[in-house]
């Protein structure tokens, strides 16, 4: 049946009191109100996501208030600050150590692109580079309502992926890795400096 | 009545059930599992220590066994504290012979002290 028709039936039906759902459907919602992250804060921005989870801010209304301490619990890496070159193996090692669906979002400029510090001589451009993040946020650093908006749309990247076919997430499809290689620090910095199959860069075309 | 019958299949269909029960989710899982979400091991995901940090070398290392002694006395001593502080506080109103009774306990620590220090426990290397 076509998306079209069915999601006119579905509404047809709930019309008449009767509530049709997909397992993909129930799957998903599952998954998006119970995503666990990581306990990792690298800088400043690691305080914004502290108030995001305290009282105030509350990311507990999202079914995301338990803090893992265990990379092997967590759905979810907040990379909360600047990535110095001698921390970036660190943060790859423990993406892979997170089991499948996992999800990154990139907090802040630092996490992003490097930020204010982009030309020190031990800071890493963007975490980007190396793992596939899910979600950036731009700020120095984002208000607590930032990573609450990431997180949402982290929440809706979820609801909208497929079980099966072509476009099913990583975690679904036995071709694609779920560890990424983890860079070492060489004699110039990071070896090496970014992971090809991860980091696509928009291209300038002069 | 009913139950003079025969006692034990509703026990059964209870076991029966409870196991099910037990059962049912991780059968459940593990079919979604093989249908739709592959297994994916990998060194860094398999391996014991789950940390950001490589791990060093063996964690069957042998500790120090100076340090218990060291620890022992320093507990023994701790003790001798909590009795000497009521000692010296009731110290006037003392008669002889709990002064010589105290003299005893503490010279017997105080000898204690001196054969670790000759065994060499409290040097540091």
């Amino acid at each position: 049946m076509e998306q079209a028709e069915t999601a006119q039936l579905k509404a047809e039906l709930s019309k008449h009191g009767i509530f049709t759902t997909t397992l993909e459907d129930i799957y998903n919602w599952g998954r998006k109100n119970s995503v666990w992250p990581l306990t990792f804060g690298l800088a400043c921005c690691a305080i914004e996501m502290i108030a995001t989870t305290m009282a105030r801010y509350d990311l507990a209304r999202f079914g995301a208030e338990v803090f893992r301490a265990s990379p092997r619990q967590a759905d979810l890496i907040i990379v909360s600050g600047t990535v110095t070159k001698k921390m970036a193996p660190q943060v790859v090692r423990l993406y892979n150590q997170m089991p499948e669906p996992k999800y990154v979002i990139a907090m802040g400029a630092c996490a992003i692109s490097g930020g204010p510090f982009r030309d020190g001589y031990n800071v890493l451009r963007g975490i980007d580079r190396y793992i596939p993040v899910d979600v950036h946020i731009p700020g120095c650093p984002p208000r607590p309502e930032a990573l609450i908006d990431a997180f949402m749309t982290l929440q809706k990247k979820i609801s909208e992926q497929h079980l099966a076919g072509e476009k099913r997430p990583r975690h679904l499809d036995a071709e694609l890795p779920s560890e990424f290689p983890v860079p070492a620090y060489g004699e110039h910095g990071l070896e090496p400096s970014e992971n090809a199959e991860v980091w696509n860069p928009l291209k300038i075309i002069q | 009545m009913v139950f003079t019958s025969n006692p034990w299949p509703p026990i059964v269909a209870l076991l029966v059930g409870g196991f099910l029960f037990a059962i049912a989710p991780l059968g459940l899982a593990k079919v979604w599992a093989i249908k739709f979400s592959p297994a994916k091991p990998g060194i860094q995901k398999n391996a014991t220590y789950e940390c950001g940090l490589k791990s060093e070398g063996d964690a069957w290392v042998q500790f120090k066994a100076s340090y218990y002694l060291y620890a022992i006395i320093f507990l023994i001593f701790d003790v001798e504290a909590i009795f000497l502080l009521p000692f010296a506080v009731a110290f006037t109103g003392l008669t002889v012979g709990a002064c010589v009774a105290m003299l005893i306990f503490i010279l017997l620590l105080l000898e204690g002290l001196v054969w670790a220090c000759q065994k060499g426990v409290l040097t540091w290397d």
